[in-house]
């Protein structure tokens, strides 16, 4: 026959295991112990709690530009909490809570975002990567990861987060094909949170979902509603498995909002209505998660408040530590000149020594 | 000894290397099955497999990225752009990711990749095939940038390159590819990055030049003797990044006169870095102003023109009868 259909057998299945309303589907419930249940619970609303800090820290301009991440603590925590220690996180840029539950501290979040190189610095022991902001380039490098991986014999995976917005991007693509190519054990999770700045998800892209932009790829894409931490860690979890296991990469999207400004630059009225954002507000993961864990019997109100406080202190003791480092690291500006080569060329010696002699005539002059 | 090409020579390196250290990956579009377009990496998929010898996609961000990502694990992927004239499909992961990664993360993590790329003229190819963007890669702070001029320097910068910690640009001048043999020993022979050399001495000019543009500065070197009795000194450049001004300056505080050949075009070219920090090092023993040979300003045009673009071993000697004479 001249024309005839392909016979393709494409589909994605969207995952919910708690909704907004709090019902809950039993047959999906992963059969977690209240000791990571409570884990995760604490990092979601420490994820939420330093992000109010750093909200604040940034309008009294004593951090600078960051990227929120209210609203999207489930979709993140979810996929980190299903890894190992050994496994690779390579994070975009608005993955504050997972980079924490990984290892980083707050400090050298904060340390980031106060203007110091130095909080860039993974410390000793973390497969995770330091942020990557050019939007979708950090995919590839996942890929990579894996390639390095698989070709060591080892069974760790490398877990990728990137945006809708990057979803447009060649290097999305690029990364989506050699995975499949090479089947490494990448995970994809994009958090879509239905907004690139200004520009909305409906217009991102035609394709009805972007986890099915995979297929194309021969590789398995799955959307999941990302403000339901269960569904987040579920689909991770299989994904996860299925790499390690060496069946291959995976991309899941999750579908989010980010609740907040796209950065602290951003004034999102321009461009959406506070209609659209109430109503994602009743899908908080927050109140979702916490809801559950009462319901199970797992969580108080007691024990919340005790967790706030002591969250509260821990934030608190985070900023001030930070604020004496920065302290210290500003009498360090020759600090910038490390780290560019393995080795220092004489020419960047020689820059160096400029700027050591103009920082010593302005002590000269004020001194 | 063997006498190699600079294709044979490079191989040679490869081989080796890939040998001596299994984090030594090679990747690349027809790196593999076909050998590479111009045979660099012949024979390496049957020697070490697919798994280190890696056909990939159509897709230059792919694998500079991919390799990206294998080096952060420790690995020492040796990734090819088939032309240079096709590497802005993947500069961004070069300029956002390669060069800053050891600075991102302040050493936690660094990439010890190399990007080979043929590049520059001289080979009647078609459009995006025979341009001189070697600037973009010295501009760029976190890189190395070589760029050989013969086999058996090729094949010690490369084993070099390989070795070296941090990202570098492997710049092969392709129409040097086939153009002479050299011998080239067995035994390993490494060449340290960041260092020029004196391909020929002399007092009473100083000629800089590198890649294909070495061969033109040494016949002009020939001419000048022969027809004028003055005899010229040739600096092989070989590492555009981090540059060895100190070398270049040496000379010029000895001759007082230099000519710059490069192929790129001339606006804010190599050329221009390299005068101002001879200007900076060498001013007062300074003779004559120092005069650039380059390609011109305009697209490097197609073959039938192509000669006249690229500058010529006569081209360097009226430059340098120039600065002689002021």
């Amino acid at each position: 026959m001249p024309r005839d259909k392909i016979d393709l057998t494409f589909s994605v299945d969207y995952l919910s295991i708690l909704d907004e309303n709090g019902h809950l589907d039993k047959d999906l419930e992963p059969k977690l112990p209240n000791k990571l249940l409570l884990k995760l619970y604490r990092a979601m609303l420490l994820g939420r709690r330093f992000d109010e800090r750093m909200l604040r820290l940034q309008r009294q301009g004593r951090i600078g530009t960051f990227a929120p991440i209210r609203g999207q603590e489930a979709s993140q925590l979810g996929p980190v909490a299903a890894m190992r220690d050994s496994d690779w996180l390579v994070p975009a840029f608005r993955e504050s809570a997972a980079e924490i539950y990984r290892g980083r501290s707050m400090e050298s979040y904060l340390l980031y975002y106060g203007g110091y190189n130095q909080g860039g610095r993974v410390a000793e022991g973390l497969n995770n990567l330091p942020i990557t902001i050019p939007v979708g380039t950090q995919t590839l490098h996942a890929v990579g990861l894996g390639y390095a991986i698989k070709y060591r014999r080892k069974d760790d995976v490398a877990l990728v987060f990137l945006g809708d917005g990057a979803t447009s991007e060649g290097d999305f693509h690029e990364a989506l094909n050699f995975a499949g190519v090479y089947q490494t054990p990448t995970v994809f999770v994009c958090q879509n949170n239905q907004w690139a700045i200004s520009f909305p998800r409906s217009r991102q892209s035609r394709s009805q979902t972007l986890a099915q932009k995979a297929l194309a790829y021969g590789v398995p894409g799955i959307q999941v509603d990302g403000n339901d931490v269960l569904a987040t860690y579920v689909a991770a979890k299989e994904a996860i498995d299925r790499a390690r296991s060496g069946g291959g990469p995976t991309m899941i999207e999750n579908v989010t909002y980010r609740l907040e400004v796209h950065s602290t630059s951003d004034d999102p009225k321009r461009y959406r209505t506070d209609e659209e954002v109430q109503e994602w507000e009743k899908r908080d993961p927050l109140p979702r998660f916490q809801k559950y864990l009462m319901d199970k019997g797992a969580l108080t109100d007691k024990k919340v408040q005790a967790l706030e406080e002591e969250i509260q202190n821990e934030i608190k003791a985070a900023v001030e530590r930070t604020e004496e480092q920065m302290k210290e690291l500003s009498r360090e500006p020759m600090s910038m000149f490390e780290h560019m080569y393995a080795e220092r060329p004489p020419y960047l010696e020689a820059q160096k020594e400029e700027l050591a002699r103009e920082l010593a005539g302005v002590e000269e002059t004020h001194g | 000894m063997a006498k190699l090409n600079m294709v044979q020579a490079l191989n040679l390196a490869l081989h080796q290397e890939m040998k001596k250290d299994d984090s030594v990956l090679v990747l690349g579009e027809d790196v593999g099955v076909d050998g590479g377009v111009f045979r660099v990496t012949e024979g390496l998929l049957g020697e070490f497999g697919e798994e280190r010898v890696i056909d990939t996609p159509l897709a230059e961000a792919g694998i500079v990225g991919t390799a990206i990502g294998m080096a952060l694990y420790g690995l020492r992927p040796v990734a090819e752009i088939q032309f240079a004239g096709f590497d802005y499909q993947a500069f961004h992961q070069v300029e956002e990711h390669a060069a800053r990664l050891r600075w991102r993360s302040q050493g936690s993590y660094h990439v010890p990749m190399v990007l080979r790329m043929p590049y520059a003229g001289g080979v009647r190819a078609l459009e995006h095939h025979s341009e001189s963007r070697e600037a973009y890669y010295a501009h760029t702070p976190g890189l190395k940038t070589v760029i050989p001029s013969g086999p058996r320097i090729a094949r010690a910068l490369l084993i070099s390159a390989i070795r070296d910690p941090d990202p570098v640009i492997f710049y092969e001048p392709k129409s040097l590819y086939r153009a002479f043999r050299e011998e080239v020993p067995e035994e390993e022979e490494t060449a340290p990055l960041g260092k020029a050399q004196i391909a020929r001495e002399g007092k009473e000019v100083t000629v800089i030049a590198y890649g294909a543009m070495l061969t033109q500065a040494l016949q002009a070197a020939e001419q000048l003797e022969k027809e004028d009795g003055v005899q010229a000194e040739v600096i092989d450049v070989l590492t555009l990044s981090p540059m060895d001004d100190e070398t270049m300056a040496e000379s010029v505080r000895k001759t007082g006169r230099a000519v710059i050949v490069h192929e790129a075009s001339r606006s804010f070219g190599p050329g221009a870095e390299i005068v101002s920090r001879l200007v900076e090092k060498s001013f007062w023993q300074l003779e004559a102003p120092i005069r650039r040979v380059t390609g011109f300003d305009t697209i490097i045009p197609l073959m039938a023109y192509e000669q006249l673009y690229l500058p010529s071993a006569a081209r360097i000697v009226r430059a340098a009868r120039e600065v002689l004479s002021q």
